[in-house]
């Protein structure tokens, strides 16, 4: 691996020379092959994941992608913490997309908290098992909020604690002194009582030659220097002045640029391409390329590529899918949800019989439809062929899984192609290793070249060529008995997609009845972020709300009432009502919403306060969030990415709306695919919450879900109008507000 | 042959008058901090100084800009970082960062002509979209700015004297 290659990507952060001080905190021979295959001019591995240099340079190796998360800062302070490190002599590099640095933690993580016997805690077997499983996989992956949680908790700790035993051990040889009398600090060793030190670079080396425990011990929550501290992010400053680099930026020597279109109905195929000879006299062109189900221009210039791509005539087939439109899809939901045929989720009590019994029953259907991830950084791959090897050239959520795919389509071996991280221009599931359009293409036009070759899409392709966030239709009845108590919850809804849980509710109701209904479209679907959380939170806690103004109560107290058993949530909503001012007057013209949502181990509650504009839309005047994570690495940056979930959930209940029209997607671009501006974005206040003994919980995600539902639920008491589907720019609002409480039956 | 003043430096280019300047930038000069975001001057990712005013180099063609002066992210500041750069840091705006050249284009050019901007004028300049949502911190980092005002300038006027 070439230390140049990751000075590309991280700019200054990266020194070279020294020591890997590896550990495998997977398994102990990863260290030594790193060693072996990694180490350059007598650098040690003490783990997989830190070297230290000669010069004392301590350096965290990240098996996570950066797109925005802050992860290059967030998991080496924690590696860094364990291992008592001088924070200003700690660089961090992205791991190589090699099989040495597949993330078994993060696999190990997933299975615990799918629910699978928790692992004991570097448990050989557990961890054996579950690097296997990252090689197979091959798992870089970036996702699932899981960076901080999952790697940093059981990777990046462990191999800072094991590395620092590791460090003493050597000194104590050294110094021939009792462990116990032996402190790190600072990046040093010292033996207090005969006043000698040592640098972890002077140690390395020796510290080497022992294996790395697997059961390093942790630190206490009150000895953490570096953990709980909101340190500058590594990242920023090249984020500033123009340098940082993003998969676009990519410039191999000699590189040609491909624009293309894809066929605009999925499915279609490429049937016949006009204008051909014309399109080859424009200046620049170098080549059309046609594919299976789309044509590219390859130019010297991406201007270039995508004028004479607009000259083309490319003829697509027809497919079943020409004549359909958002409509049909959500008949055809509504059909299947009528057919009675339904898949089981959660079942509890009786809940059929309580419906019967309940003296009032409350229904209602929600919905929402198809998003695009809309990336500030359109969707882009460059890879060059040459004398049997690859090389790529792109910011992906999971670049061990890229390589895979490269491979897999150029019929080449893994060890053969070699993929060089990038910053990505955002993230949100679009750059998951399962949504590889791009990728694929660009495979498939670089391999009929012997340059690089940058496949760049367009915006509009970008729009129209996603995996999207899939339409769904939610059905709810309710009931409650003759004590007014809530006893009966149904829901059936369309598509159960990951995270299985989304459509389960924290609250206590005795029986429940949630069942799903496939009905499958022929538009792609992929993660996005927070996955089906983002739908379910809005029909859950709508309908909750619904509920409660039914039963003349605070919606605040409607939903504390059902949370007994569970302290973390009513904890969350005390805190987000409280700071937000709940039960307080509002100023006129505005009113308050809330919603709860718990995913990715965190719990979520917040307060909007919104007004409407002179022409009746809504406008958002302040978020009020609470979250309890567990515990919080990174106060301000856990903030930014409240915020940002925040904006982001914002931004699809306000605008976000693909429409399909006969077989296609009808937006192309941010005039009509719109997005939330800063004229339009609320105050945003984010209180953070710790557990003590709670699992650490995931932060990427977790604010994104409650935010539509607590904007319609503060709609619905500004002006007694129920938003059942988004999004909002498809109403006028018109203050004063009507009759409150009415639910359609 | 199409002659830009770009950052200071006369740059002589052999390519069609209505490339757009973002094109000619990234592709025919290797300056990569102005991002391709839209192509239709909707999102601000492209945003460049001509003349000192904001402009979205995706739609602006190389011939409507010659004889002007051009800057982009690499030429916003000769030595360390402006005052836009510094304060982006001391709120750790950024997340992802691929809006983040534009957005602080578009700041550096509404603070340079207008150092005390109202909301109006702040909603009406800022119009650049980022999916990160970092809007909060921009915000902060904007009334920071107006109210901490120095003299450092924030548009560095050095280079162009040259020109």
């Amino acid at each position: 691996m070439s230390i140049s290659r990751r000075r590309f990507l991280l700019g200054a952060t990266v020194v070279g020379g020294g020591l890997l001080l590896g550990y495998a905190f997977t398994r102990p021979s990863r260290q030594s092959l790193a060693n072996r295959d990694y180490a350059e001019d007598g650098q040690t591995f003490l783990t997989t994941w830190l070297r230290i240099d000669p010069d004392n340079i301590v350096t965290v190796i990240v098996p996570h992608s950066e797109m925005g998360q802050g992860v290059l800062t967030s998991l080496p302070m924690m590696a860094a913490d364990e291992l008592d490190a001088d924070w200003a002599n700690v660089r961090v590099e992205q791991a190589p997309a090699t099989d040495l640095f597949a993330n078994g933690v993060l696999v190990k993580g997933f299975a615990a908290s799918m629910g699978f016997t928790a692992p004991a805690f570097l448990n050989r077997t557990m961890d054996f098992v579950t690097l296997k499983a990252a090689e197979i996989m091959n798992m870089q992956i970036t996702g699932g909020s899981s960076s901080v949680r999952f790697t940093g908790e059981m990777g990046m700790r462990a191999a800072g604690a094991a590395a620092r035993e590791m460090l003493i051990k050597a000194a104590a040889e050294e110094w021939s002194v009792p462990v116990a009398e032996i402190t790190a600090r600072n990046s040093r060793v010292y033996h207090e009582s005969s006043g000698r030190s040592l640098t972890f670079g002077e140690l390395a080396s020796a510290a080497a030659r022992f294996e790395p425990s697997r059961t390093p011990v942790l630190k206490r929550p009150d000895q953490f220097t570096l953990m709980g501290t909101s340190v500058p992010r590594v990242d920023i400053p090249a984020k500033v002045d123009g340098t940082a680099q993003f998969g676009i930026d990519a410039m191999p020597e000699g590189m040609l640029y491909a624009a293309v279109m894809t066929s605009p109905v999925f499915g279609g195929l490429l049937q016949s391409v006009g204008n051909v000879d014309a399109v080859m006299q424009q200046r620049g062109v170098v080549r059309v390329v046609e594919l299976d189900d789309a044509v590219a221009v390859v130019a010297d210039n991406y201007w270039r590529a995508s004028k004479a791509l607009a000259m083309l005539q490319p003829v697509f087939s027809s497919t079943d899918s020409d004549n359909r439109s958002s409509s049909d899809i959500f008949a055809d939901y509504e059909s299947a949800l009528d057919s009675g045929e339904k898949n089981k989720d959660v079942h509890a009590g009786n809940t059929e019989q309580a419906l019967a019994d309940a003296t009032e029953v409350l229904s209602a259907s929600y919905r929402v439809p198809f998003l695009a991830h809309a990336a500030m950084e359109p969707m882009n791959c460059t890879i060059l062929f040459r004398d049997g090897h690859a090389d790529v050239w792109t910011g992906t959520q999971d670049n061990l899984g890229i390589r895979g795919r490269v491979a897999s389509i150029a019929g080449m071996k893994e060890n053969d192609v070699t993929v060089h991280p990038f910053y990505l221009g955002g993230g949100f599931g679009r750059r998951l290793p399962m949504s590889t359009n791009t990728i694929d293409q660009a495979t498939l036009i670089a391999q009929q070249f012997d340059v690089p070759v940058q496949t760049l899409w367009s915006r509009e392709e970008d729009t129209r060529q996603d995996y999207y966030r899939p339409a769904v239709t939610s059905r709810f009845r309710a009931g409650f008995d003759n004590n007014g108590q809530l006893v009966a919850w149904e829901n059936a809804y369309i598509g159960k997609n990951e995270p299985a849980e989304a459509a389960h509710i924290a609250y206590n109701i005795p029986n429940q009845k949630i069942d799903y209904v496939d009905s499958a479209t022929h538009v792609p679907f992929g993660a996005w972020r927070s996955v089906a959380h983002s739908q379910h939170t809005f029909f859950l806690e709508s309908f909750t709300d619904e509920l409660a103004w039914n039963r003349q109560q605070d919606p605040l107290q409607f939903r504390l009432a059902m949370l007994a058993d569970k302290p973390r949530h009513a904890r969350v909503l005390r805190e987000a009502a409280a700071k937000a001012g709940w039960g307080t007057a509002v100023p006129a013209g505005r009113a308050r919403g809330i919603a709860l949502q718990e995913s990715f181990g965190s719990i979520v509650a917040e307060v909007a306060e919104i007004s409407l504009t002179a022409d009746g839309q809504v406008r958002v005047e302040k978020v009020t969030c609470a979250i309890d994570c567990g515990r919080v690495v990174h106060p301000d940056n856990a903030a930014s990415q409240v915020e940002s979930g925040i904006i982001y959930g914002l931004t699809a209940a306000m605008y976000g709306q693909i429409s399909i029209e006969q077989g296609r997607v009808k937006e192309s671009n941010f005039h009509d695919y719109e997005m939330l501006h800063l004229a339009e974005s609320p105050e945003i206040e984010v209180i953070l919450l710790e557990s003590d003994g709670a699992a650490i919980g995931g932060l990427g995600e977790p604010a994104t879900p409650p935010i539509s539902a607590a904007v319609s639920n503060a709609l619905y008491a500004l002006t007694g109008q129920r938003i059942r589907e988004l999004p909002l720019k498809n109403y006028r609002f018109l203050p004063p507000p009507v009759e409150r409480g009415a639910v359609d039956a | 042959m199409i002659e830009l003043q770009i950052n200071g430096e006369t740059r002589q280019l052999d390519i069609e008058p209505e490339m757009p300047l973002l094109w000619a930038l990234r592709n025919e000069l290797g300056l990569t901090g102005t991002k391709f975001g839209c192509g239709i001057a909707a999102c601000g990712a492209c945003t460049v100084h001509i003349n000192g005013q904001a402009v979205r180099s995706c739609v602006t063609p190389v011939s409507a800009v010659q004889n002007t002066n051009i800057r982009t992210i690499e030429g916003l500041s000769a030595n360390g970082l402006n005052p836009v750069q510094l304060a982006w840091i001391q709120h750790q705006v950024p997340q992802c960062g691929y809006c983040q050249s534009g957005m602080i284009m578009a700041v550096s050019a509404l603070l340079e002509s207008n150092p005390d901007p109202d909301e109006q004028a702040i909603a009406s300049s800022i119009s650049n979209v980022c999916r990160c949502g970092t809007y909060p911190r921009v915000s902060k980092a904007i009334a920071d700015l107006v109210a901490s005002r120095s003299d450092t300038p924030f548009v560095d006027a050095t280079a162009e004297a040259n020109v």
